[in-house]
């Protein structure tokens, strides 16, 4: 079952490459899709960002990780690489568990 | 992978061929460098979502789109089903097919070559590929980054996910607060106008909200039905 998902989510995304390149132009073209598909990343990676940051499974929870999202959003902010922000809310948390 | 912020032009405007296209190449292997730091941290985090080395490494190599590659870990290491996971990152993966659109005339590719250019469409090579006034430099520019990022990415998730593999305890390294840092990292570069930002706040606020009542990574999926009905209803005004 999990491999399943995986090669799964896999061809979909494959797939939705291929369209782009093979499709007839006026499909995508779409005003409704062009405006659409953009707001997806955007809605998508903020929602991952609120549920992996306060909860744990289906509770809401405020523990170290908030304060790492705090430091990450600095990182951010100051226009820090991607690792540099990964890494800096990772030993934010790490350091406030040792504490 | 949005290392660079999408869409945006690299470097100066190609002049002589021989100098531009060096150029490229040298904000490929960057741009490819950078992204490969990138897949460790993929490699990492997959690693402590349970995935295996196989199934980490499967994953760069067939859906090679970071953010859906981070998404579908972020929901199976929450505790969500592998099926969940596996709509949020084909949902992510849903611009993807914009950017093809994009390139499509660009490339100008047929037969086998249309497959594996296919697979190489992602933030990164279309920003490099779109950013060439000159059609033949925008293809180098596509195929440059296409490779250089496509080996530097498996190379790095190898590396995060065998280095994870070591350790006994990754909640020590703080890991589990990694996947949100990297979704905030990237969202930023597509929060530059009042809209995606009122948007961002407000798919956070309701993924919050319905959490507590249905199962991990479900949240996720109600957010990206309402979007899409927002989308397509705001062009009727």
């Amino acid at each position: 079952m999990f491999w399943a998902g995986l090669l799964t989510a896999s061809v979909a995304c494959y797939v939705l490459k291929l369209a782009g390149v093979s499709l007839p132009q006026r499909w995508l073209q779409n005003p409704r899709i062009q405006r659409t598909v953009p707001l997806m990343p955007v809605a998508l990676l903020a929602a991952l960002v609120a549920t992996q940051t306060f909860s744990t499974g289906r509770h809401l929870v405020l523990d170290v990780r908030a304060a790492a999202m705090g430091v990450a959003l600095i990182a951010v902010l100051l226009r820090a690489p991607f690792l540099v922000v990964v890494v800096a809310a990772a030993a934010t948390a790490a350091l406030l568990r040792l504490l | 992978m949005a290392t660079p912020r999408p869409l945006r032009p690299f470097g100066p405007p190609p002049r002589q061929a021989g100098r531009t296209r060096r150029g490229v190449i040298r904000d490929a292997l960057g741009i490819g460098i950078a992204s490969g730091a990138y897949a460790v941290s993929f490699g990492a985090i997959a690693t402590t979502a349970g995935l295996s080395l196989i199934q980490t490494t499967s994953l760069s190599l067939l859906m090679f789109t970071g953010a859906s590659q981070f998404a579908l870990v972020g929901v199976i290491g929450a505790g969500g089903s592998v099926w969940a996971g596996a709509a949020t990152a084909a949902l992510l993966g849903s611009r993807n097919a914009l950017y093809g659109l994009r390139l499509s005339g660009l490339l100008n590719v047929r037969g086998l070559r249309k497959f594996v250019a296919a697979h190489f469409v992602i933030d990164e090579t279309t920003a490099m590929a779109i950013a060439r006034d000159d059609e033949r430099e925008a293809r180098f520019a596509f195929w440059a980054t296409g490779i250089a990022l496509f080996t530097l990415w498996n190379l790095g998730t190898l590396i995060g996910a065998l280095a994870t593999h070591a350790l006994s305890n990754p909640k020590v390294l703080g890991l589990d607060a990694a996947p949100p840092a990297a979704f905030l990292a990237l969202l930023a570069p597509r929060l530059r106008s009042r809209e995606p930002i009122a948007i961002a706040l407000g798919a956070g606020a309701v993924a919050l909200l319905v959490l507590p009542f249905v199962p991990a990574g479900i949240p996720l999926l109600i957010v990206a039905v309402l979007v899409a009905l927002l989308g397509l209803r705001s062009i009727k005004k």
